[in-house]
């Protein structure tokens, strides 16, 4: 049996999006650019896309811009809004437990002169919203937040920072990195007081390749990459028209029979959480441990075992998790640095595995790897490491 | 000027003696099967005692030396203009316009050293000498003559065709694959392993390997990186066979049964069995380890003698005396460095002890190892026989 229990890394794509990328490539695969019958073909699975989107958000199409994913979407937001505004002030603020593609633009943006402030968590992950209100500032230009952590699965008090950013200062841009929300929440930037939101395609079921970064009309934005004056000159370069066409029927989809999705996974998390606490010397983290957290992610620490250990003896049963992030899970120390900022235990650290749902994730698939974990642990904490 | 040959020198094969005509063959066949994956299409000929590599068509001129660079056996590439003779007067014109495209200042000091391998050619090569030479100071005041010390040496072959040539790119030296049996490395995912492998390989050995792999302690990626530094050796070495044995139950085994800080020595005396296995089913004369003395716990003298007792075959370490850095340059050199550093845990530090032991004792260690007796030879066996084998090249 299989089990992808990594969907925090990526989905799999949905066959009507797979339809849409395939026509989009063979047949109609003009460029929106193209003054011809072709172009204007391709330039309406464009607007098709925009629509699609926008009407998951109520916001206008047009303020819907295509990138290349999540990071690029992250990027442009922090550097375009730092840029623009820059007259208006040198701070920004966000918290210290960020995805990469949020902490290393602001770390070039302190390269640049820019001053940041990271706000602290709680041992949940949850920021410090007091912390918000002290660090605002009359010159803090850009406000930017995850709305659910990637590595735990905490949701974080958006709607609230909102209301304390636009209070202390209308003119403080607010991004949100929806990246792990989007598609489990609804999402309404304009009433939450949102200016930039960052999705990605791939984990809503859509292609890899594919993200949109939501810009308010309102908002000043440098666009970051410069050629043809595609997408009204605020994101150069051809379209990706089958990443575009994939996503917005993606985002489309996830927001057909919404509830039962997310009460689907509520449920399938439920039974994996009862069951996960279960088993010995086992420990949940983020806003999971009070039954709270997003309904797609459960982090746990297994004591005593190596998570990188668990994840390959889970991938001999055909499951598939993570040790902390994937996008992270690739360097020298593979330590996770949001554990350490919500203050694991040292011992901890090393043990903690992510895994992570979708609507499709089926009650099998968890009791399989209930069962397998079951057997596995004790095995995994008899040979270790002296 | 284009160069359409290079003339390939080798310097300890052309003694060789009797056995010369062999070492020439396997480093024809070795030029060839590196030239394979160059662009363009080639030719290697033998001929009189000298190997020619002629540019049939389009080709690029420095993947083709960095190939050529890699083959074991070559001392030095001559990029060579080959020209039909058409009499004295044409030859020194091409001597002459030859100087000019490869010497944009011409203040050096050269010496002619023609041959004449056909003999019925009107001069005799002093005459060559002194009259190329003289064409060249005609035609380059710059020049100067100076046959002890020249700063170029230009050489000038009259053989059915004429070859003329003056510079010559070092070559990887050494002798040339196939000509000195085979060997089996055992090849880890480090730095040295892969270093030792091309180093043997550099004295004409051919080259087989075989990891030691331990799901899930070690990962897939950990086995591709195994299966790619093999792919880096294998530019130098040939195309190497790779046995690939799990060897998670042996070391859980162990663990079970022996003291912890002799865990590292006995399993490395299973490696050693295990390879040596398969080194004599494949033909192998020789196992081959990156090891060095003193690096690590296991790579003490005392730890050395405890892990080679188990070989009946001869296990050469040519890192030995090497220093980390010395060996982290060759691996620099042979492109293997970036590789070997990707942090993925190998099998051999996944139960290490906290203290190890340095001094271990053989009669203590072969005490060890009877309390493995019950199963050790069927787990043994079953590695062996559930090994995969994958074909590098």
């Amino acid at each position: 049996m299989e089990a992808y229990l990594d969907n925090s890394a990526t989905t799999k794509c949905l066959e009507s999006v797979k339809d849409i990328v395939v026509k989009t490539m063979t047949e109609d695969f003009g460029n929106p650019s193209s003054k011809h019958l072709k172009g204007m073909q391709a330039e309406n699975y464009i607007r098709e896309a925009q629509e699609k989107i926008a009407a998951t958000m109520k916001v206008n199409p047009k303020e819907i811009y295509f990138t290349s994913g999540g990071t690029e979407s992250n990027n442009w937001a922090l550097l375009g809004a730092a840029l623009a505004n820059r007259r208006m002030g040198n701070h920004l603020i966000t918290t210290a437990v960020e995805h990469a593609a949020v902490l290393q633009p602001m770390g070039f943006l302190e390269e640049m002169g820019f001053c940041v402030t990271y706000l602290p968590v709680d041992e949940q992950g949850t920021v410090r919203i007091e912390e918000l209100r002290k660090a605002l500032r009359p010159e803090t230009i850009l406000v930017s937040m995850m709305y659910v952590n990637n590595e735990v699965g905490t949701v974080e008090p958006v709607a609230e920072a909102a209301e304390i950013i636009k209070a202390a200062n209308p003119r403080t841009l607010f991004h949100v990195d929806a990246i792990q929300a989007y598609g489990k929440y609804r999402i309404y930037p304009k009433k939450l007081g949102i200016d930039l939101m960052s999705v990605s395609g791939h984990k809503i079921h859509g292609p890899k390749g594919s993200g949109f970064l939501y810009v308010s009309e309102k908002a000043r934005l440098r666009p970051l990459i410069l050629g043809g004056g595609q997408q009204k000159g605020m994101r150069s370069g051809t379209e990706n028209v089958p990443g575009a066409a994939g996503l917005g029927e993606a985002a489309a989809e996830a927001y057909r029979k919404f509830e039962e999705k997310t009460a689907h996974m509520e449920m399938i998390k439920r039974r994996f959480v009862e069951g996960v606490t279960r088993l010995e010397d086992v420990t949940l983290q983020g806003q999971t441990a009070d039954g709270g957290g997003a309904p797609h992610i459960v982090s746990v620490s297994f004591r005593g075992v190596r998570s990188e250990v668990l994840l390959h003896a889970l991938e001999e049963r055909g499951i598939y998790v993570s040790s902390g992030s994937a996008c992270s899970s690739n360097k020298k120390l593979p330590v996770s640095t949001v554990l350490k900022e919500i203050g694991v235990e040292k011992d901890l650290l090393e043990s903690t595995v992510r895994f992570s749902f979708s609507a499709f994730t089926t009650e099998e698939e968890i009791d399989y790897c209930l069962e397998q974990l079951q057997a596995l642990l004790p095995v995994l904490r008899k040979y270790r490491r002296h | 000027m284009e160069f359409k040959t290079f003339l390939i020198k080798y310097g300890e094969i052309g003694i060789k003696g009797k056995n010369r005509y062999l070492f020439e063959e396997a480093l024809v066949k070795q030029i060839r099967h590196a030239l394979k994956a160059v662009e363009g299409e080639f030719e290697v000929q033998r001929e009189q005692g000298r190997i020619y590599v002629h540019c049939l068509s389009h080709y690029d001129f420095e993947e083709t030396v960095e190939a050529l660079k890699r083959v074991f056996g070559i001392v030095g590439i001559c990029p060579v203009v080959v020209t039909e003779d058409h009499g004295f007067e044409a030859l020194a014109d091409t001597v002459v316009s030859y100087v000019d495209a490869q010497y944009s200042q011409k203040d050096f000091t050269f010496k002619v050293d023609s041959r004449r391998a056909r003999k019925n050619y009107p001069k005799t090569s002093m005459e060559l000498n002194c009259d190329l030479g003289e064409k060249l100071l005609d035609a380059y005041p710059g020049l100067r003559v100076d046959v002890h010390k020249p700063q170029v040496m230009l050489s000038v072959e009259i053989r059915e065709k004429i070859y003329i040539y003056s510079r010559i790119i070092p070559g990887a030296g050494g002798m040339p694959v196939g000509t000195n049996g085979k060997a089996m490395l055992l090849l880890s995912g480090g730095i040295d392993s892969p270093v030792a492998g091309y180093m043997i390989a550099k004295r004409g050995v051919k080259i087989d390997a075989v990891y030691f792999h331990a799901p899930p302690y070690t990962s897939e990626r950990a086995k591709q990186k195994v299966v790619d530094l093999a792919r880096i050796v294998s530019r130098y070495s040939g195309p190497i066979a790779l046995h690939v044995v799990n060897f998670t139950d042996i070391q859980l085994y162990i663990y079970d049964k022996c003291p912890h800080d002799e865990l590292t020595i006995i399993m490395r005396r299973y490696m050693m069995r295990i390879a040596e296995h398969f080194a004599k089913e494949t033909g192998c004369l020789g196992l081959i380890t990156g090891e060095s003395i003193g690096q690590v716990a296991s790579q003490t003298m005392q730890s050395l003698a405890a892990t080679n007792e188990v070989c009946t075959m001869p296990v050469y370490r040519p890192l030995i005396g090497f220093d980390k850095q010395e060996i982290v340059d060759v691996s620099l050199k042979i492109d293997a460095y970036e590789t070997s550093i990707q942090p993925f845990e190998d099998c051999c530090t996944i139960f290490v002890a906290k203290h190890p032991v340095t001094k271990p004792n053989i009669n203590v260690i072969r005490r060890s190892e009877t309390k493995l007796e019950e199963k050790i030879d069927d787990m043994v066996k079953t590695a062996v026989d559930t090994a995969e084998m994958i074909w590098v090249e």
